[in-house]
């Protein structure tokens, strides 16, 4: 039996939350925004040659463990990564570090984890949790996307962490070892800031960033040809891109919102007017993206009549206020 | 978004689960604001559902006219489709769609049966058995 006192709080983001809650747990108290906006996690891709369930990838964000990566190398905090072959030692292992008084991040697939909601369970192997204790063949774990910490048992959280297929987690445990004192937030926000401009405004690829979303409008547009053949297909394409958009995890409008939140933060920690500028800019971008979502309910419900044409102008609303954003950012940093 | 424009339409999908989303307070400062689910949302999240279910359906039929081993039906009923079957498995597409021939299926060897066992978390008698229906 282990008890760790752990300060569990919800977030938005599972990979985000997760990270922010070691760091905190670890000494670096950080807002969830933050570790988002300096990891450059926020993006726009559309990936048609990578499939799920038959539908091409849409996100909004950097894949899998980038969030990590990414926000541990700008801000030279160190992590431990480790991944194991054999289940049973990686359940070993995570007991090891429990009885060490050391809560872990985890890597599970959404599926196998049996507090989710029946509804919400899909073949989602990049979950992320943090696991603080255990007693007997019960584990305590702060999942950042509910609202109080939860239970599972241990051939459970095995399953869930040594599934195979796609994005498999492999038993995945990791832990901040060592964190600078005093970090240099302003320099690494200025950094991030710079890299997701150049992401969304200048990937020389006509699906990366706001050429992406435009690409996209190309191709609702070009599915109202085909409405004929195809509607069923065509309206769970709509769908799909609506899930990736708000499905639990994003914090609504696709990261749009978590973003304009951390801009707003770092316009205070930089003394920086034009980043709370740039904040309201994405504030209205993240609003035109709900309505994309909204009209796409709509019409998939058959409140509103099917126009292909309509979404793709949203999408170009979209394209356009998401340009403005970034533009406005560059000439902020 | 507006911390007063936050949808509350008690999602049935989120068992009483509430989510966050980050908005703007009344003095135009972000912060955080528990959703109970959002309409729009749930369309799609019924759509994704409903796929799943119609999929069950169908291959369940099959199964009672001998058409597909019960196989195909538990590999829909747990979410998965042929890609993700064959990933967690590590058998090829062409292997599965082989093993979901009734005549295969039943005759399958107890180490690929097991791989199935295992990539779909049921035992040998419950995967190659159908439930009753409810």
């Amino acid at each position: 039996m282990t008890a760790i006192e752990f300060d569990h709080r919800q977030t938005a983001h599972c990979e985000s939350g997760a990270m922010s809650a070691l760091l905190r747990h670890n000494g670096l108290d950080i807002s969830e925004p933050m570790v988002f906006g300096i990891a450059n996690a926020l993006t726009f891709a559309y990936l048609p040659f990578v499939k799920i369930s038959g539908m091409p990838m849409i996100a909004y964000r950097m894949p899998p463990g980038r969030l990590i990566k990414g926000f541990a190398s700008r801000l030279g905090v160190t992590m431990q990564f480790e991944r194991f072959r054999d289940a049973e030692q990686g359940m070993l292992a995570l007991n090891r570090h429990l009885d060490q008084g050391r809560p872990v991040g985890l890597q599970a697939s959404v599926y196998w984890l049996p507090y989710f909601p029946q509804d919400m369970r899909f073949h989602f192997n990049a979950h992320n949790l943090v696991a603080y204790g255990y007693e007997d063949e019960t584990y305590r774990l702060s999942d950042p996307t509910f609202e109080h910490p939860v239970n599972s048992d241990y051939q459970a959280l095995k399953k869930a962490r040594f599934v195979k297929g796609m994005l498999a987690p492999k038993g995945l445990i990791y832990y901040p070892t060592s964190i600078p004192e005093n970090p240099d937030l302003p320099q690494a926000i200025r950094k991030a800031i710079k890299g997701s401009v150049n992401m969304m405004l200048r990937t020389p690829l006509p699906i990366i960033g706001v050429s992406g979303i435009r690409y996209v409008a190309k191709k609702f547009r070009a599915m109202g040809a085909t409405h004929e053949q195809k509607e069923s297909h065509n309206k769970l394409v709509i769908g799909h891109m609506v899930r990736m958009q708000e499905e639990i995890g994003t914090g609504g409008a696709g990261f749009r919102f978590l973003y304009a939140s951390f801009l707003q933060e770092a316009a205070g920690l930089l003394d920086c007017p034009k980043l709370e500028a740039a904040s309201q800019q994405f504030t209205d971008t993240g609003d035109e993206w709900r309505r994309f979502a909204l009209f796409s309910a709509k019409m998939l419900k058959g409140r509103m009549a099917l126009d292909y044409d309509k979404l793709a102008d949203q999408l170009l609303v979209i394209a356009d206020s998401e340009a403005a954003s970034f533009r406005q950012l560059q000439q902020a940093i | 978004m507006k911390q007063d424009e936050v949808p509350q339409d008690q999602s049935a999908a989120f068992e009483g689960q509430k989510k966050p989303l980050y908005v703007l307070d009344k003095d135009g400062h972000y912060t955080t604001e528990l959703s109970s689910g959002w309409d729009a949302e749930e369309v799609v999240l019924d759509q994704a559902i409903a796929l799943f279910a119609a999929q069950c359906e169908d291959a369940r039929q099959r199964v009672e006219q001998k058409l597909c081993a019960s196989l195909e039906y538990h590999m829909y009923q747990r979410r998965m489709d042929l890609t993700v079957l064959a990933q967690s498995t590590g058998f090829f597409k062409w292997q599965i769609k082989r093993h979901m021939k009734p005549q295969i299926f039943s005759h399958l060897s107890p180490k690929k049966l097991a791989r199935y066992q295992e990539a779909l978390g049921m035992s040998a008698a419950e995967l190659q058995a159908m439930p009753d229906k409810d």
